[in-house]
């Protein structure tokens, strides 16, 4: 019963509901796996620890799932600790996409803890969003790190959003080994409030021939929010292709840094970076003004624009 | 009846004088121009009438419906019906076509979004996804602004330089739509040093160095602009003349 409680409490953070039989789903509460359904060719195992659980993601080979596994991670209560140690393997030729909400609806005190390591293997594909719900104050410390490999002709992308509730304090750190002929496409879109810490380092080494990355981060910032994202593309094969792309609009007192490292290793591999860091673009804002709306609605306008 | 009038409007910046002591009475409900050669001062004074920053310290008035503007902000003056667009569009990351046509209109029918692309030759299915961003063309990003300005219905628009750097089929669509603002009871100013622009209003005013030159039916300055300013070798120095 209190189970089911929980769950339910767990979903509607999410505004989500009942979902059909073909849609695949999980739903973890601190260290509980509180719900699970799963479809053909989709294995997930998971062991439960103190504080978290391990779990083992798997895509046969060949697999092609049709619609978005929805997962489902966070804590209901105000104080708690969830950590999560996932490996996920796409194997051959396989594709899913998941969409993992992360709640923390009434933190004041969370740490959510996330160790990752996917692989992606020869000719599969997986799209990872995550989208992350907190409550007005903050309190939530989320530590996601993640390594990806990503094989041959292989692809991944990721984005990481965090629009609703304040951030608290983020240190996302996602690095990705791209082989040949692969792409990873990495977006975080986050909007900090109030002494919000947002820490993003973002990595891409482009190993093999033909190999793919880019590498988004679209930051809005107001109040005493602080944000530092560190993206990084290595090239080290010919014919590969990077481009790094970091906005902050910084409002109040907050403050933005942005730290591009972009470097080749061969000289037929291309590698482009542009920053743009500031207070709402004056044109853009005067274009809204002339429409009648007030400043306000003018910036979250362009805020709500940045971020989608 | 005059819908706006400019009295005694000196601009200065920078020791400079950018507009000198201009008179200006616009009508309501006809096409404007407002013509002269680059540097003429004619988008400053556009800037200045829609109170942008950087163009709010002047002397003189600014009247529209009778009533001094001139110490109102940029969104009190569009919420009177004022508007102004840009000759270079702003674009705008990830904010959909949708919302940027109905940022300025009070009822947000989203029938009027549709209307308001066909008015400038724009496929709704195509536009109404995409973003105001610099995956448009030029005269794209152009007929949206456009398409913004159907949908807001003002009492008076500014049109900054319509033409400049937009396809021919473009250009069209921008003439077209002039006429129907005119059509609707829209009161147009065109700011331009393209002939063809000004052939497109019924009245208009020279501006050369910051002064206003002459004024009056657009036969009458077009035969001005072509006969005298095209070959004036007193760039930024009008003469008496």
């Amino acid at each position: 019963m209190e189970k089911d409680k929980i769950l339910n409490e767990l979903l509607n953070s999410i505004g989500m509901h009942k979902m059909g039989p073909d849609i695949a789903h999980v739903e973890i509460h601190g260290n509980e796996v509180l719900g699970a359904h799963l479809v053909e060719g989709l294995f997930v195992e998971s062991e439960s620890f103190k504080d978290g659980v391990n779990i083992k993601i798997r895509v046969k080979k060949d697999t092609k799932i049709k619609n978005p596994v929805r997962f489902c991670f966070g804590l209901i209560p105000e104080n708690g600790i969830q950590k999560l140690n996932i490996n996920t393997v796409i194997e051959e030729n396989a594709s899913a996409s998941f969409i993992a909400n992360c709640t923390f609806p009434n933190a004041k005190n969370i740490q959510h803890l996330m160790n990752a390591t996917i692989t992606i293997e020869k000719g599969a594909e997986l799209k990872y969003f995550e989208r992350h719900i907190h409550g007005p104050e903050g309190g939530v410390t989320i530590v996601p790190v993640t390594k990806v490999i990503v094989k041959e002709n292989a692809r991944y992308s990721t984005e990481f959003e965090l629009i609703k509730g304040a951030a608290g304090v983020i240190e996302l750190d996602y690095k990705a080994e791209v082989e040949k002929d692969s792409t990873v496409d990495m977006k975080a879109r986050i909007f900090g409030r109030l002494k919000d810490k947002i820490h993003i380092k973002e990595a891409a080494h482009l190993l093999g021939q033909g190999s793919v990355g880019v590498l988004t981060s679209h930051i809005a910032l107001k109040d005493d929010a602080d944000a530092t994202v560190e993206n990084e593309i290595i090239a080290d094969a010919p014919f590969a292709r990077g481009h790094v792309d970091c906005k902050e609009i910084v409002q109040g007192r907050a403050k933005a840094r942005a730290v591009p490292v972009v470097q080749v290793n061969d000289p037929r591999a291309h590698v482009t970076h542009e920053a743009a860091i500031g207070s709402v673009d004056t044109k853009q804002l005067e274009t809204l003004l002339t429409r009648g709306l007030t400043e306000d609605e003018a910036i979250e306008m362009i805020i709500a624009g940045l971020l989608k | 009846m005059n819908i706006l009038e400019i009295k005694n409007l000196t601009l200065k910046k920078d020791n400079r004088i950018l507009l000198d002591n201009i008179n200006i009475e616009i009508w309501a409900g006809y096409v404007h121009a407002i013509v002269g050669p680059n540097g003429a001062g004619k988008s400053t004074l556009a800037n200045t009438i829609m109170g942008l920053s950087g163009y709010r310290d002047f002397s003189g008035d600014i009247l529209y419906e009778g009533r001094s503007i001139k110490n109102l902000s940029i969104d009190e003056r569009a919420r009177l019906g004022i508007t102004l667009v840009f000759q270079e569009p702003a674009r705008f990351e990830g904010l959909p076509v949708d919302d940027f046509i109905l940022a300025g209109v009070k009822d947000k029918k989203t029938n009027l979004i549709d209307e308001a692309l066909l008015k400038v030759g724009l496929d709704p299915i195509k536009y109404r996804q995409r973003s105001v961003d610099k995956t448009l063309s030029g005269g794209e990003r152009k007929r949206i602004e456009l398409a913004s300005i159907y949908a807001m219905k003002p009492k008076l628009v500014f049109l900054d330089e319509p033409d400049s750097g937009v396809d021919i089929d473009s250009v069209k669509y921008i003439f077209e739509i002039i006429k129907e603002f005119k059509k609707n009871g829209t009161t147009v100013i065109l700011v331009t040093h393209s002939q063809e622009v000004l052939k497109q209003s019924d009245h208009g005013f020279l501006l050369c160095a910051g002064k206003l030159i002459c004024k009056g039916e657009v036969n009458k300055l077009f035969e001005y602009f072509t006969g005298k300013c095209a070959p004036c070798n007193h760039v930024g120095k009008p003469d008496k003349e």
